[in-house]
């Protein structure tokens, strides 16, 4: 298992610059959840992505991890307004998932065991910005907080960070995911305070 | 069901903006697996990022409530009928 650091430790001033607007320092880990924690082992977890073609590509537990693990410090941010600063995360990046994947979709629909959903432009999971994450400052991901694993997007808001992710459709056009459909913004982007439709 | 922070009765407030009935006593279908269940005894996780009321039976989401800075939003798509007594 190879492993490559990469951070995102540009910025070490103090924590206010590093606080999005509306935003508050929590040294907790709060948990959200619009359901019940879905029980999903490592040996029947699966992750797929379909193309807008139809196309599928199913990994097993053993075929992701077996894939290059990275480690990355990021800071999170929560529409709930809290934010956490350096947290560490082990996980495959989406730029591995994807390289093999044909698709012309410019939009991504993120499943997760349980029935939620969240969209998001298919470039934000590219480039070095997203992972599958299965380790959460030195532990497996627990199950309150996505494991056996989960998306990590972490310059988005963190209700795009799917908890249980199970797969991603490719998609043409843009389609609402579960709170998406309720009001929340499409995009989510935490610095340009993008919480709800029309911000 | 294991986990859900409140009971239906959580929804009392914020569905009062919406029906002026009392709406915990209603009767709700689920569109699921058609279990009839009274509103308050609906699982119902959050109040954040928004309310979700579930089937007690098959866990199914039978609402959402979003409360943004300008409007209430409403999904019943998981709810086949609501009846409220007269
Ligand atoms: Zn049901």
């Amino acid at each position: 298992m190879s492993i490559v650091t990469r951070g995102f430790r540009g910025r070490r001033e103090g924590a206010d610059d590093r606080l999005p607007p509306g935003q508050y320092l929590t040294h907790d880990f709060p948990v959200l959840s619009a359901g019940p924690t879905p029980v999903v082992s490592r040996d029947e977890w699966t992750f797929t992505v379909r193309s807008e073609g139809g196309e599928r590509r199913t990994w097993s537990w053993a075929e992701l991890t077996a894939l290059p693990v990275e480690e990355v410090t990021v800071d999170i941010h929560c529409v709930t307004r809290w934010s956490r600063l350096d947290t560490v995360w082990r996980g495959v990046s989406l730029d591995a998932l994807l390289e093999d994947v044909e698709s012309a979709a410019d939009f991504a629909l993120v499943h997760s065991h349980g029935g939620y959903t969240t969209n998001l432009p298919l470039e934000d999971l590219l480039d070095g910005q997203a992972w599958i994450a299965f380790e959460h400052d030195g532990d497996d991901l627990s199950p309150e907080h996505g494991g056996p694993a989960r998306l990590l997007v972490p310059h988005l808001y963190f209700w795009k960070s799917a908890k249980w992710v199970s797969g991603i459709d490719l998609l043409v056009q843009d389609e609402p995911g579960f709170w998406e459909q309720l009001g929340y913004h499409d995009y989510g982007d935490p610095w340009r305070e993008q919480r709800y439709q029309g911000d | 069901m294991a986990g859900a922070t409140y009971d239906g009765n959580l929804l009392a407030g914020p569905l009062a903006e919406v029906f002026a009935a009392e709406v915990t006593v209603a009767h709700a279908r689920c569109a699921g697996c058609g279990r009839d269940s009274v509103v308050a005894e609906l699982a119902v996780y959050g109040p954040d990022p928004g309310l979700v009321a579930r089937c007690p039976g098959c866990s199914d989401v039978l609402l959402r409530l979003v409360r943004t800075p300008d409007a209430t939003w409403l999904d019943l798509r998981g709810t086949a009928a609501l009846r409220l007594p007269t």
